[in-house]
């Protein structure tokens, strides 16, 4: 009915198609899975429900409070509101220090007290994480 | 300050040559001669000659310590060592888009030298696109990042570069990226051209072959200088974190590399010709987003600097004009011939090199909405998110298998029509891989089903490209070599990932840590003073679990100008693996938090990425070789 290559297109057209549908929805299913959510100490203070799933929080390290042992680093994160707890055992880097802005990744064990998995570098001593800035924006 | 004005002026006078270049170029295009009038080459020479100009006296106020300048008051410091004055003045905004500047203008005076046997109107229509680029980027640096302001009253002393990029891999990562980055802008152009004249044919197809292979190859390397200075210079002990700045860097290099597929279909068959376009124009696209990704600050990401708002809109709108103008351009005057096109057996090199150029589209798309996706999601609902390397482990790593078996496959067809030959010396070659890869991961406890799929993919492509290279006739070494390359690549991560340990701890000096049979003596502190930095080297004796001892020294660096402290690992490397040891100070106290880990098969992973633009570098000598 069709011309050979009339149908050619047609196959070629559809194999695009669906490809194309296919990596939409699993990118998507795939972001909903992997995505962490920023929050700061003050946004988790008014959490009605902890979240087990893996959150960033950011803000400033209270100074004074940071003590470190053999196998953990505990320190507060503070935006100038609320602050919470954190305990951290691994590397931490550079530009970690009392009084300096941090991100920090993890899991809540409650609304007070932060298991840190992962403490993120930055690499300007001036620069701040556009989050903390909102976070301790209106101090 | 003679300096900075001089090269003020040049800048001034290149973009006025810029101008005066479109207006000559318009009348030659017009006028009846065959041959391209000699003054658009002087006129293009010499606006090269001021942008040289103004970019070494850019050099010259950085060597100087002239901080009557205010790119150098902000970026440099009397106490820097040479090498990294030097280095300062591409490290920084200013300096970088002046960088740019002055590959735009080379390329299209090496472009205009290069192309003499092409048609007249491409060659002038090429160069009228580029000068509107040029223009563009003229613009941009005289208005909005003057690398030549002036400062008054004169500041004694500099604020000095940001210590993290005082190292001799970044001095050299930015111009090498640019090269690559600057090399699409030649393609997007001529592209352009030839999309007008309809001259989008085999014989454009190997004259723009070089050019895709040139920026390819630099890219490339410039992909893996970063890498490397991520790797050594973080502290994290990776070397790819799918940050945003690198994702920036490794779309535009994905569709080069699609792009740099379809030519060899376009050279053979004058087929995909709009796709071939539209690569071109996405390309280069991309690598301009990618200026204004990492210069506009909207990023999140570790290697955001201080930045001004006005610049990512001016970069925003110069990114649109030109994307409409592009896609104006192809659909009013591309027309695609439909004599022998498009018409392809499926068992043939044509589908093959298709399923590769999905497979790139397929991880652009991963990593374009990976990076796109949170930056969307803060201006709809200003929630903040941020998008980790298991959604692109996720996304990637499964679809690695048959994108590896189709890389092993597709080279060994013919053009056209083909069948497939070797059947049986085929799948013994896959049997002998999954017998290997079972043998070497049996004793590891981690998803043994999945690995053992994805590795024999891996070893496929590495035995059968490693076959070729020994026993076939070495008629497409070029491609044997990139694909060995890449092999070898894929290989070697995920060794490097199975088999990477890692100990962290907090430990004091003279203290002895034991973890797994490993023990970490922290023996002494050493405190050196230097030119623009005190260091602290801490001594270290690793005993591994065979009892071998080593030393290493990592060390940490408190700079003065500006503040900040680094630390620089110190790494082992042989090889089968490297051993990395990094420390840091925490608060003062007499605790070091330290990292040691072991990672088989780094070096491997950087021969790897020179193998393969090394397979690009030979493609190119083939090339005039065969003419």
């Amino acid at each position: 009915m069709y011309g050979k290559k009339v149908k050619l297109r047609f196959i070629f057209l559809a194999l695009i198609l669906a490809s194309v549908i296919l990596t939409v929805f699993l990118v998507l299913q795939s972001l909903k899975e992997n995505v962490v959510y920023f929050q700061s100490p003050s946004e988790i203070s008014s959490l009605i429900e902890l979240n087990k799933k893996k959150i960033r929080v950011g803000g400033m390290v209270k100074e004074q409070s940071v003590f470190i042992s053999s196998n953990e680093i505990n320190f507060i994160i503070t935006d100038f509101k609320n602050e919470i707890n954190v305990v951290y055992s691994g590397a931490v880097p550079n530009l970690f220090a009392e009084g300096k802005g941090v991100v920090a990744e993890g899991f809540l064990k409650d609304k007070n007290y932060f298991m840190a998995t992962k403490i993120l570098a930055k690499h300007d001593e001036n620069y701040m994480p556009p989050e903390i800035k909102a976070a301790i924006g209106d101090k | 300050m003679l300096a900075s004005q001089i090269g003020y002026y040049s800048l001034v006078l290149g973009l006025l040559l810029s101008v005066l270049l479109c207006g000559v170029s318009i009348k030659d295009f017009n006028s009846n001669s065959n041959k391209i009038s000699q003054n658009i080459l002087s006129l293009s020479f010499l606006q090269l000659f001021f942008v040289t100009v103004s970019f070494l006296s850019l050099i010259l106020s950085f060597i100087n310590s002239d901080f009557s300048n205010e790119t150098v008051f902000n970026n440099s410091h009397t106490t820097k060592p040479l090498f990294y004055k030097i280095s300062g003045t591409w490290g920084n905004h200013e300096g970088s888009l002046l960088l740019w500047l002055l590959v735009l203008t080379l390329f299209i005076f090496l472009f205009l030298i290069k192309s003499r046997k092409q048609p007249k109107k491409y060659r002038i229509l090429t160069l009228l696109f580029q000068q509107i680029i040029i223009i563009g980027f003229f613009l941009f640096v005289l208005m909005t990042s003057n690398p030549f302001n002036y400062l008054f009253p004169i500041p004694v002393e500099g604020l000095g570069l940001n210590p993290i990029l005082q190292d001799p891999a970044l001095a050299i990562h930015p111009p090498i990226l640019y090269l690559g980055y600057v090399g699409t802008s030649i393609i997007f152009s001529s592209s352009l051209a030839a999309a007008t004249q309809n001259y989008v044919s085999k014989k454009w197809g190997q004259h723009i072959k070089k050019w895709v292979l040139v920026s390819w190859i630099f890219l490339t390397i410039g992909i893996m200088l970063g890498s490397i200075w991520a790797y050594y210079e973080l502290g994290w002990g990776g070397f790819w974190f799918w940050d945003p700045v690198e994702n920036v860097s490794l779309m535009p290099w994905l569709t080069l590399t699609a792009l740099l597929h379809c030519i060899l279909v376009l050279e053979r068959r004058a087929a995909l010709t709009s796709w071939v376009v539209i690569l071109s124009i996405t390309t280069f696209t991309l690598s301009m987003s990618g200026t204004f990704l990492v210069r506009s600050g909207i990023l999140n990401s570790v290697h955001t600097f201080a930045n001004d708002p006005a610049r990512g809109i001016f970069i925003l709108i110069f990114l649109f004009v030109l994307i409409i103008l592009a896609l104006g351009i192809f659909f009013v005057f591309h027309k695609e011939n439909n004599k022998d096109s498009n018409n392809f057996f499926w068992l043939s090199r044509e589908t093959a090199i298709l399923i590769n150029n999905w497979f790139m589209m397929y991880f652009l798309s991963v990593v374009l909405i990976g990076t796109v996706y949170p930056i969307f999601l803060d201006v709809i609902s200003s929630e903040k998110i941020s998008v980790g390397p298991p959604f692109y482990h996720k996304l990637i790593v499964p679809f690695l298998i048959p994108f590896l078996l189709f890389m092993s496959l597709g080279p060994r067809l013919k053009w056209i029509k083909s069948k497939m030959e070797n059947k049986n010396s085929l799948i013994i070659t896959f049997l002998i891989s999954i017998m290997l890869t079972f043998f070497i991961i049996k004793n590891l406890t981690t998803d043994i089903l999945f690995y053992t799929v994805l590795i024999s993919a891996a070893f496929f492509l590495f035995l059968t490209t490693l076959k070729e290279l020994f026993v076939t006739k070495l008629n497409n070494i070029s491609q044997t070599v990139a694909h060995f390359g890449f092999s070898l690549l894929i290989l070697s991560i995920l060794f490097n990932n199975i088999l990477s340990s890692e100990i962290i701890t907090n430990i004091k000096i003279g203290e002895r840590y034991n973890y797994n049979k490993t023990e970490i003596f922290f023996e002494k502190i050493e405190e050196r003073k230097r030119s623009n930095f005190n260091s602290i080297i801490g001594y270290f004796k690793i005993t591994d679990e065979k009892g071998k001892t080593i030393n290493l020294k990592p060390e940490l660096r408190i700079y003065d100008q500006p503040t900040m402290i680094t630390s620089e690992a110190d790494i082992k490397t042989n090889l089968l693996e490297d051993k990395f040891l990094v420390m840091n100070l925490v608060k003062g106290g007499e605790y070091f938090n330290i990292r040691y880990q072991v990672k088989p098969f780094m070096l491997l992973i950087w021969v790897s990425v020179l193998l393969l633009s090394f397979g690009g570098l030979i493609s190119i000598f083939k090339k005039k070789y065969e003419k």
